[in-house]
């Protein structure tokens, strides 16, 4: 299989007023054509900033890339030149935002936003552009897409709007979709639909996609394999079922354990107690061990590396032997 | 829409009622009309009579204001000191003050968003802070001040204009006192313009703008700055009648017989009719302005809905 994105040692920091956060801290993954890449991990890990840096929007400054590379269908996307780098976005790799209703500008109609796709990479003619945006708004089946195209963001609901974020970044049917907890902002019963949608759009187009969430019940169906992040770092990376029946380090199994599961109802809910490091003051070590059960002398002072622990499994973890038979 | 703007113009009604009595009351505790008519020589009693007979003021002070508006609405805005009727002096002094007021909105409206584009983008590097402190230096210096100061130096000292204004009154004589005029304003608007920016360039809509793959130029021009501009197109809007008020003293500095010539000499000559008649039609300008701007940002931000 082709090799469609490569991230390998990727560093971002903020430099902000309260010092240097320490955002991403040695980021590996990679997504093949037509593969689909789950991102997990606790709000403020790093995960955003990743795609950003992938995607190169990322707010500079505050954000720099310090370190690693990110290659993009062979070429080293880090070293592109502005203009390069900008006709990729949008026409080859492509983002879906967590929150359509702010992401979508509230000034401009539905149908100018997805039509402008088209003007700026295909220019294709306004009129021809606009009739692509209704096309595109049946595809993601929006209802009475002709008469709506020229409706505003607000005019519609929540659901169809994140329809509408899909269709903008599916528009130029690019190679690689990022989406960034496509479905955290919608009512729980829209969720399903609108990952239905996402996920039968991928397999037709042979898309690479990376779904980033915090949801590990989302990623059961839809995933091939899982990255796990944690303060900034992968600290496991494993296909998607393996890592269900046996997660390798510790944090993953915390987050496992924290679903929601019918079969336990009634029983208490296992969360990971105590609160992410800030990424200001990171401890030194492992940086989970302040909340981990397993953690020993040793993870105090030694960063474990990720250890491969199966074929293409990987755990950062120094007693991944252990979690995985425990 | 309709109803709203319907809803409106009845609503117009008791301000209007409301600012040009209070108006129409102050002007008249001014002192006497009629002595004020007659300036040094005493008045022949059966002419002062008639006189005031005539201006109504014989009747007690809501009877006047009535009658007063009745004539107005008739197009009868009475007689300035001068005997020319006030209706003849605002037909040679409103074109004289709306060419002023519309190069002063061009001036504000031009030089102060490119300003705040400019300054918004680059926040904190020298060109903002260099911006923002002459910013604040204009809004201090009262307009007398500067107008003089420029007035000297462009007119006087390297005569690249003419210091007064020709009865004529071009466009591009208006130019200085237009920038005069706007001077305050435009300090204001870049920096409202600056601010809307600067907020909205960290907005999620131009992250998703940006990650479309659009230029640069694309993503603020089409972008940012439609959305920031909602703020500064309101305060243009509702600054048309406070730029037609204030310009009271920048033409008395370039001897434009405008409204605010008119209006200062009608109060130095305590000539009620003059003074009520432009003051009524500049409550006017404002109240038609203001619902102009709200129905703009209706126009301007579809997520207003007027009903
Ligand atoms: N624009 C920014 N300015 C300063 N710090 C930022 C910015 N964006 C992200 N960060 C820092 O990076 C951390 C990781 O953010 P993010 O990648 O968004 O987390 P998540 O995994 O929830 O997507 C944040 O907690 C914050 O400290
Ligand atoms: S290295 Fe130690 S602290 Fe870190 S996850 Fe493993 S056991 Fe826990
Ligand atoms: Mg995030």
């Amino acid at each position: 299989m082709d090799t469609l994105l490569d991230v390998r040692d990727l560093h971002v920091e903020f430099r902000t007023r309260d010092g240097v956060a320490k955002a991403v801290n040695g980021v590996n993954y990679s997504v093949n054509a037509g593969e689909t890449l789950a991102v997990l991990g606790e709000s403020g890990s790093g995960k955003s900033v990743t795609a950003q840096a992938i995607m190169g929007i990322l707010d500079s400054p505050p954000g720099h890339i310090t370190r690693g590379r990110i290659f993009f269908q062979g070429a080293d996307v880090l070293s592109l030149h502005r203009e390069a780098r900008r006709v990729l976005r949008g026409a080859r790799m492509a983002m879906i935002f967590q929150d359509a209703l702010s992401a979508l500008n509230p000034v401009l109609s539905v149908g100018d936003q997805l039509g402008e796709m088209f003007v700026v990479h295909r220019g294709l003619s306004r009129r021809d552009a606009r009739a692509r945006a209704v096309e595109l708004m049946d595809r993601v089946r929006i209802p009475a897409a002709r008469q709506r195209v020229g409706d505003y963001p607000h005019q519609f609901s929540g659901g169809m709007r994140q329809r509408i974020m899909i269709a903008m970044a599916m528009a130029l049917e690019p190679d690689l979709i990022i989406a960034d907890e496509p479905t955290t902002a919608l009512d729980v019963t829209v969720q399903a639909q609108v990952m239905e949608l996402l996920a039968e759009l991928q397999r037709e187009m042979r898309m690479g996609l990376i779904l980033i969430t915090h949801d590990l019940g989302v990623v059961a169906d839809v995933a091939d394999k899982i990255a796990v992040m944690y303060a900034g770092r992968i600290v496991e990376t494993a296909p998607v079922h393996q890592i269900y029946q046996r997660p390798a380090h510790p944090y993953t199994k915390g987050l496992l354990d924290s679903i929601p599961r019918l079969d336990q109802k009634g029983q208490e809910l296992y969360a990971i107690k105590g609160l992410p490091p800030s990424l200001l003051r990171i401890p030194p070590g492992c940086p989970f061990h302040p909340r981990c059960p397993m953690a020993q002398e040793v993870c105090r002072t030694d960063e474990p590396p990720l250890y491969e622990v199966g074929p293409k499994r990987g755990s950062a973890c120094h007693f991944w032997k252990e979690t995985l038979g425990g | 829409m309709g109803r709203y703007v319907i809803r409106r113009l009845l609503q117009m009604i008791p301000v209007f009622v409301g600012s040009t009595f209070l108006i129409f009351v102050m002007v008249y505790a001014l002192g006497d009309p009629v002595a004020a008519l007659f300036g040094e020589r005493a008045p022949d009693p059966a002419t002062a009579a008639q006189i005031r007979r005539d201006l109504y003021l014989d009747h007690p002070l809501w009877q006047q204001y009535t009658h007063y508006m009745a004539q107005i609405f008739q197009g009868n805005f009475g007689t300035a000191f001068t005997g020319q009727p006030v209706l003849e002096l605002m037909g040679s002094a409103w074109p004289l003050t709306i060419r002023l007021t519309i190069v002063a909105i061009i001036v504000e409206a031009v030089i102060g968003v490119i300003l705040g584009i400019i300054t918004g983008l680059r926040r904190g590097r020298s060109v903002d802070t260099g911006v923002l402190v002459l910013t604040l230096i204009v809004v201090s210096i009262p307009t007398f001040v500067s107008g003089y100061v420029l007035q000297f130096l462009f007119g006087v000292k390297w005569g690249v204009v003419n210091p007064s204004v020709s009865p004529a009154a071009s466009f591009d004589e208006l130019a200085l006192p237009g920038v005069v005029l706007a001077l305050v304003s435009l300090a204001y608007v870049t920096r409202l313009t600056r601010t809307s920016i600067a907020e909205n360039t960290r907005a999620d809509y131009v992250r998703t703008a940006v990650a479309k793959g659009l230029p640069r130029r694309r993503v603020i021009l089409r972008h940012l700055l439609r959305n920031s501009l909602i703020p500064v197109v309101t305060f243009i809007g509702t600054d048309i009648g406070a730029l037609m008020g204030g310009a009271i003293v920048t033409e008395r500095i370039f001897n434009i017989h405008g409204v605010g010539y008119q209006l200062y000499q009608g109060i130095l000559r305590q000539n009620s009719p003059t003074v009520v008649g432009f003051v009524t039609i500049l409550v006017i300008v404002f109240l038609v302005a203001n619902l102009l701007v709200d129905l703009l940002y209706a126009v301007l931000d579809p997520r207003i809905r007027y009903a």
